[in-house]
């Protein structure tokens, strides 16, 4: 790694105002480490949130779920909270990665990153959640915006996601076996008004499977595959073949959540 | 920028430059060199080491963000005349061949145990594995290692040994 400055604030406020020039924030840092160390990424300045302990609960309020950026995975995987409120979300952070991964690796660390695998972004889109930042609030509707691509500024710090409370939620993928990459993933929530899906590792980013919403919120005929013109395709998968698997998780995710399909 | 860890048991004060990865303070700095670099990417689980008891990658740990923690390598388990009970597990059920993953399996070993307890099923062990690789011999006896390390660890937490 080429040479940085490590500051470590105690509070949100010091940490946006130990924020300044060639800066990054340094979540889990399970993503952002191997990118420095490989030199994808150099930065002069890093700013460590990991004695940011107030952005680590995790809380039911009312139609949402709470989960704070700083919260890793094991917690959310293990939260007595997210298991009463929305269980397939645990069992979602449950798959991500590896164990060492998992003690480490942080909800506000994957979605700032929004990798094109990454499992968290189908869930927040299909659970329709709200991003709060240190500069206002983003639906998620809005805040993935492509490969490692969001609505976040330079300097902006998620400080929580709010998930909506849904009747029914599953999310199934298909990985990678070395990298542990979804390489389709399909997050299905159900609600009083209808079904949200969100996709990941299918195509250059998270994206809602509009498709299969309105057919499932019609009871019409399932779509068979992911049909989009920005599919993804690499050694692992080829663009026909992730397209197929997004069908076929689709399936899955209804067959858990016992919806129609 | 100054790191104090409890490392091992024993209080460290480090001196070293911010980018300092925690497996290059133990190895190039502290002589501790039980700990590995596998693929030095965050995969392989040759570098676990133990950080207030959980496991964690020390090739995607910046020694600085430790300041205050408990660190235990596989230096601080047990000694050659004493071995920790997932050592011992691991000699009596030949659960190495070249020990190269060996350090990171017995950490990850270790928090198998201290998670899911002495009555840890097969199959919870190879998915709690998914992030050690042994390019050696396969998991089999790994696998048997770790199970009967688990019941012997928790036999002597019983007894307060």
């Amino acid at each position: 790694m080429t040479p940085f400055s490590l500051h470590r604030p105690d509070t949100v406020e010091q940490a946006l105002a130990a924020f300044a020039g060639d800066a990054a924030w340094l979540a889990g840092g399970h993503t952002l480490i191997p990118a420095m160390k490989s030199r994808l990424r150099q930065v002069e300045r890093l700013v460590d949130l990991s004695k940011l302990h107030a952005l680590e609960g995790i809380e039911h309020m009312g139609d949402s779920l709470l989960v704070g950026a700083m919260a890793r995975h094991v917690s959310v995987a293990t939260s007595p909270v997210v298991k009463a409120a929305i269980p397939g979300l645990a069992l979602l952070a449950g798959g991500i990665g590896d164990p060492q991964v998992r003690n480490k690796g942080t909800l506000g660390g994957s979605i700032a990153n929004n990798d094109p695998a990454a499992d968290y972004p189908a869930a927040l889109l299909a659970l329709n959640a709200l991003v709060d930042t240190s500069r206002g609030t983003h639906a998620a509707d809005d805040y993935f915006q492509g490969m490692f691509t969001t609505a976040l500024e330079d300097g902006e710090l998620i400080t929580a996601v709010r998930f909506a409370v849904p009747l029914a939620f599953h999310y199934a993928k298909i990985r990678h076996p070395a990298s542990r990459y979804a390489l389709a993933g399909v997050a299905v929530a159900r609600f009083a008004d209808g079904h949200r899906v969100g996709v990941t590792g299918a195509t250059s980013g998270a994206l809602r499977w509009t498709q299969a919403e309105a057919a499932l919120n019609s009871g019409g005929a399932l779509p068979a595959v992911l049909v989009h013109d920005d599919l993804a395709a690499d050694i692992h998968a080829s663009a026909q073949y992730r397209a197929h698997l997004a069908g076929v998780m689709l399936k899955q995710a209804l067959a858990a959540i016992g919806s129609a399909g | 920028m100054l790191t104090n860890l409890v490392l091992n048991g024993a209080p460290v004060t480090l001196d070293l430059p911010d980018e300092t990865l925690l497996v290059d303070a133990l190895r190039d700095h502290l002589g501790l060199t039980g700990t590995h670099i596998g693929c030095d990417t965050s995969q392989c689980g040759a570098c676990n080491v133990l950080v207030d008891g959980m496991a964690l990658k020390s090739c995607t740990l910046l020694l600085a963000t430790l300041d205050g923690r408990q660190v235990t390598t596989i230096e601080g388990l047990g000694t050659a005349e004493h071995l920790h009970p997932m050592q011992a597990a691991f000699r009596a059920h030949h659960g190495l061949q070249c020990g190269f993953c060996t350090p990171g399996m017995v950490v990850a070993g270790i928090a198998i145990a201290e998670t899911y307890g002495a009555d840890v099923d097969v199959a919870t062990v190879r998915h709690a594995l998914e992030g050690n690789l042994c390019r050696c011999t396969g998991y089999q006896n790994i696998v048997t290692s770790i199970m009967a390390g688990a019941k012997a660890m928790m036999a002597d937490a019983g007894t307060g040994v």
